[in-house]
This record gives structure tokens, C-alpha cells and sequence, in this order.
């Protein structure tokens, strides 16, 4: 009962946190998503969103939002695992760390330069006798920027979750007889499915809305919703669509919430 | 504990002093009694040294922010927060800003600097008698390109973008009314048009540009075509005046079929503080002598006729960027369409932007 009673008051903060910052903005964006742009209370906005040109913008922002993740699950895996068996291990993982303390823009614009018809990669790609290509504001250069961004970020949950897994249960597994890759498919990878979860979350939901590098890498020739939300709500000022394609976004998040969420045995150590 | 407490004590004592110094820091650089504006412009407009020498002419501290957008401009100057003083939207924010009722009228007879405008720019459909507006530069939206990346291509029409052999050349300025209007102008239409039918056709038309469209960018423009990254661009010519500055080789015209014109002017927001002192520096900035300056600064042409007197006559007798008035007529100035044509706008742009043909 003790405990009770005093657990509420320190709560306060949290709480009035999560209101002022949490559920009001998400209450506000939903609230604005039934106005057009005369103020009057409608449902038009979520009418043009099932038109043509919204669905498809939905439908290429998750595509690329896929390649990106799955290219980024590809390349973090092994150097997740590769991490765990390295002797410094925490020295390496601040290596990979590091470049997401930069801010974007500047990575952004670094690659402006790198892929330039007459930056190092090209520079490169002439040494070796070729002609020069257009890398950027190309879909290669789009996808190759935003792995590069995201990949610290689908390491680090990986790298985590294997880090844990006992190493007796790898040697049970050996012992018992079972080839390298039958332990890393019955042992390994189900032991750390949930960091590999985690890192879709973290990955997959900002790539659906990227939007600086959609313009600055890609020419605006891939454009997501993020690029949407911004037109609308800078230079439409059409508050009540811009909210909706946000509404649309946070559906979609909860949605592969869900999806990555259940299956998941145990969650923080709480059978489900 | 202590050692918090000590801590906490040092921060407040050390925040103390430096709020103490920056109040006697501000007060005596605004001896003169005048107070301070703040001054909302776009990025790169303005020329820095011009800004001390009004401090120092008028004692007047300045505060200088800028915005990339109109609309990014009248949505902070709505939201209040920072009384600005001074703003320089472009023609169709002013007609919009009247509408909201967020000017403050220009007392026209402290602006004894007036006079030094070509009278072309005063009294304009956007503004009669600039009871809220004065003019602070003005241009044209065409074609910068650099013919020694080409094989002779010359820009005289807007179809002349469309030339098969210009694959993976052209950048494209993001901006839905100067992209779409140029669809429309190709078309022979208005770009001021409302018509359904017409946008539809010029949008289609735009598609067809695809193969040719290198990028969609904002103001990496320059420095694209600075590294000649790009051959051609549709941009500002005040941003081709930029390129021409850095990249010698660049040329500008402007497409016989017809394009934009446009005026950027200085306005008193009704949420003021300043207005004595917002003023004083309009009519500062109209000086012959500071408006040559800034004009030969920021690379825009100038409205201003005693400046131009003063400036490099090769400058303001190229045609390109000081087109004569013959030339001016086949120009249109962009209406205020309302949010919501310019939210068609920007929805047709959004569906040029992802069914341009690859």
C-alpha cells in the first residue's frame, strides 16, 4: 500500500510529459485532418487521399522504404555479428556510432560532392578507364545514402540482442552435433529475432517519410510522403491535407508495430 | 548534495553576469537612441556592410532574419512570436497579406527616397498608390545555361528544353508555379491560368520532359551549375546572376513565348514594434547610392533609376537581366490564385514529379 501511494506523485512528470508531447500533438494532427482548407469540417481530405496520386505516393514511399530497410538488414546482420566477436567490441560499435551523431544535412551535402560528376567516386570510376557516370539524383544514390544513414541505427539493436545469447547455448548446439549453419538457423538467429525486429521498427518508419534527402540525393525524383507533408503544410498551407497523410503515416507505424511486434516469444524478458 | 548546489549556484551567478553584459553591450551599441528593428528577408539578399552602416547612420539596432518562402514568411509573421519590422515578400504575398489584413500603410512622405524609383514600379496591380508596398528588386524567371557543355542549343522558346539531346541536363527549379507555368507558357496559356483543361494539358506536356530532367532542386542550383554538373536550369535570373558571377561561361535568356516577372518589396507588418524605425530603413535602403551597392551585391535588378545612374553600365544595359519595356510586356506577374488553385497547383506538381517519364 506504501508503495502505492507515494508511486503516483512521481509519476506527475511522466505523465504530463506524454499528454503535452505525446497523445495532444497526435490528438491535434487528427483533429486538423477533418479541416479543408476554408476551415470547414470535412471528410474531403480523406477522400483525396484514396485518389490516384496519393495511393501512389504511398505505394513508391513504401517500396523504397523496403529496399532501404531489407539493404540495411543485409549489410547490418553480418557486421552485427562480426561485431560480437571482435575483441574490442565496444571500440568498434562507436566507429559504426559516430557518423549518426553528424547531422543529416551535412552527410547530405557530403554526398552531393561525393557523387558529383566530378567528385571521388566519378573520379574513381575515370581511373579505371570508364566513362564518367550520373550517380547522383539517381535511385542508386538515393537508396546508398539512406542505408548509410540508417545503418548505425539497425546495428545497434541487432548487435545487442546477439550480444546476449549465451555462448553455452552455442556450444550445446555444436555439441549435440549440429552443423554452423543449423546452429545460426535453429540457435542464433531465433535467439536474437527480436533486435532484428527492432531494427525494421527503427529503420522502416523514418524511411517512409524521408523527405531532406529525397530532394538534396534524389532530385525530388523519388518522392515519399514525408515530401507530401512538407509541400502541404509549407507552401499549400493546406494544414487539414498535410495532417491527414499524416494520420496515414501513424497508422502505417502502429500497423508494422503490430506486425513486428507479435510474434515476438518473449518481450524484455516477459513471456507474452 | 553541497557539491549540486554549487554547482547550480556557479551556472546562475555566471548566467547572471553574461545577461549583465550583453544588457550593456546592447544599450551602448544603440546609443542613439533609436531602439532596434528586425529585419525578415529572404536568404542572400541583402548586403551585410549596408546593414552596419544604417546601425551607425541611425542609431538603430538591426536584427536580421531571413525565410526561403513567402509562405514560410506570412505563416511566422501570422503566428506573431518576433514582431518583425521590415519583410520583403513578392508581389502575390502582399495581395494575400492585405487580404489577412497584416500590413501596416506606408506613410509615403517619410520615404522622401520615393523619387529615385522608375516610376514603372510604383502603382502597381498588386498595390495602388503602394499604400503598403515599396519596391526593393525585381527579375525575371528563364533559362541559365552554359553553352560550352552544349552542342550550340540556343533557348529561345520553352520547347527548346524538350530537345532529345539535352538527356539528363536539365535541373528544374522546386517551385510548383514556376515549373507548372512553364508548361503553361510552353502551351501558349497564361500562367496565371485557372483553367482546368489548360493545366491538365500543360502537366501532360511536362511529363514528356522527363528523360531530360537531371534534378529538382532548390538553391544547390547554383552551385550545380557553378561545378557545371548541369547544363541547363529554369531558375530566377537574379540566381542565373549568381552562376554568372562565379561561372563566366553561364548565359541567361528569357523564352520568347512568354514568363514570369516578378517584384520582391519592402512592407511594415502590422505586428511592428518599430514603425518610425522601419521607415527610416526603407528609406535607407532607396538611397541611390546604398540600393547600387546592394544591387551590385545580391545580382537582382533594381528598380531603382538614380542607382542604376551609379552602376556599372554594362550591368544595367544587359538585356537579359534589364529587359526593356518592349520586352517586359510579353511578361506576366503572378496573380495571388487563393490557397486553393494553389493547391491544385502543387498537386499537379506532385503528380509531374512522380510520372515524369524515365
Amino acid at each position: 500500500m506504501k508503495n502505492n501511494s507515494t508511486n503516483p506523485f512521481y509519476l506527475i512528470p511522466y505523465y504530463l510529459w506524454i499528454v503535452l508531447f505525446v497523445i495532444s500533438p497526435i490528438a491535434l494532427v487528427v483533429y486538423y485532418s477533418f479541416f479543408d482548407i476554408s476551415g470547414n469540417l470535412t471528410f474531403d481530405n480523406y477522400k483525396n487521399f484514396f485518389s490516384s496520386v496519393y495511393l501512389r505516393l504511398t505505394l513508391s514511399s513504401f517500396w523504397y522504404a523496403f529496399l532501404i530497410t531489407l539493404i540495411s538488414l543485409l549489410v547490418a546482420y553480418p557486421t552485427a555479428y562480426w561485431l560480437t566477436k571482435t575483441k574490442n567490441k565496444q571500440l568498434w560499435l562507436l566507429l559504426i556510432i559516430i557518423p549518426s551523431w553528424i547531422n543529416l544535412l551535412l552527410k547530405a551535402y557530403a554526398f552531393i560532392g561525393i557523387f558529383g560528376l566530378y567528385g571521388p567516386a566519378n573520379n574513381l570510376i575515370a581511373s579505371i578507364g570508364s566513362e564518367r557516370l550520373q550517380i547522383l539524383f539517381t535511385d542508386f544514390s538515393f537508396i546508398f545514402v539512406a542505408v548509410y544513414i540508417f545503418i548505425p541505427f539497425m546495428v545497434l539493436p541487432i548487435f545487442n540482442s546477439l550480444d546476449r545469447i549465451n555462448p553455452a547455448l552455442i556450444d550445446a548446439s555444436r555439441d549435440l552435433g549440429a552443423s554452423s549453419w543449423t546452429t545460426f538457423r535453429r540457435v542464433i538467429f531465433p535467439l536474437a529475432i527480436n533486435g532484428v525486429k527492432a531494427g525494421i521498427q527503427v529503420v522502416f518508419i523514418p524511411a517512409l517519410s524521408l523527405f531532406v534527402i529525397t530532394r538534396l540525393i534524389a532530385g525530388n525524383k523519388v518522392i515519399t510522403l514525408g515530401t507530401a507533408i512538407e509541400q502541404q503544410f509549407l507552401v499549400t498551407q493546406n494544414w487539414g491535407m498535410g495532417s491527414t497523410i499524416a494520420v496515414f503515416l501513424i497508422l502505417f507505424m502502429i500497423i508494422i508495430m503490430m506486425v513486428t511486434g507479435e510474434k515476438g516469444g518473449t518481450v524484455n524478458g516477459k513471456i507474452k | 548534495m553541497k557539491d549540486l548546489i554549487r554547482a547550480s549556484l556557479a551556472i546562475i551567478v555566471t548566467s547572471g553576469i553574461l545577461m549583465y553584459v550583453v544588457s550593456i553591450l546592447e544599450d551602448s551599441s544603440s546609443a542613439g537612441g533609436g531602439g532596434t528593428i528586425t529585419v525578415f528577408n529572404w536568404g542572400e539578399y541583402i548586403d551585410p556592410e549596408l546593414i552596419s552602416q544604417f546601425e551607425e547612420e541611425s542609431g538603430i539596432t538591426v536584427v536580421y532574419e531571413t525565410f526561403d518562402s513567402n509562405e514560410a514568411m506570412m505563416t511566422k509573421i501570422e503566428q506573431g512570436g518576433t514582431s518583425y519590422d521590415v519583410a520583403m515578400p513578392s508581389e502575390y504575398a502582399i495581395e494575400k497579406m492585405k487580404e489577412t489584413d497584416l500590413l501596416q500603410p506606408i506613410d509615403l512622405e517619410q520615404i522622401t527616397n520615393l523619387e529615385n524609383i522608375d516610376p514603372y514600379f510604383l502603382d502597381l496591380a498588386f498595390d495602388p498608390g503602394n499604400e503598403y508596398s515599396i519596391p526593393y528588386f525585381w527579375g525575371t524567371v528563364g533559362i541559365a545555361y552554359n553553352p560550352t557543355l552544349l552542342d550550340g542549343q540556343t533557348f529561345e522558346s520553352w520547347d527548346d528544353l524538350w530537345d532529345p539531346t539535352l538527356e539528363q541536363e536539365v535541373i528544374l527549379v522546386d517551385s510548383a508555379r514556376e515549373v507548372i507555368g512553364m508548361g503553361l507558357n510552353s502551351l501558349g496559356y497564361s500562367l496565371n491560368s485557372r483553367d482546368a483543361d489548360e493545366l491538365r494539358e500543360a502537366t501532360d506536356k511536362l511529363k514528356t520532359i522527363g528523360p531530360n530532367v537531371k534534378a529538382i532542386i532548390g538553391d544547390e542550383i547554383v552551385e550545380m551549375m557553378r561545378a557545371e554538373e548541369a547544363a541547363v536550369a529554369l531558375t530566377w535570373s537574379g540566381q542565373a546572376a549568381d552562376m554568372m558571377w562565379i561561372n563566366e561561361d553561364i548565359d541567361f535568356s528569357v523564352p520568347e513565348e512568354g514568363s514570369n516577372l516578378w517584384f520582391d518589396n519592402m512592407i511594415i507588418p502590422k505586428t511592428a514594434d518599430n514603425i518610425d524605425g522601419a521607415h527610416q530603413f526603407i528609406n535607407f535602403m532607396l538611397d541611390a547610392e546604398v540600393a547600387a551597392q546592394n544591387a551590385d551585391y545580391v545580382g537582382y535588378s533594381t528598380p531603382n533609376e538614380a542607382a542604376m545612374e551609379l552602376m556599372d553600365p554594362e550591368v544595367t544595359g544587359d538585356e537579359r537581366f534589364y529587359p526593356t519595356e518592349d520586352l517586359r510586356e510579353r511578361l506576366e506577374v503572378y496573380e495571388n490564385l487563393g490557397l486553393e488553385m494553389l493547391g491544385i497547383y502543387n498537386e499537379l506538381f506532385l503528380e509531374f514529379k512522380m510520372d515524369m517519364e524515365k
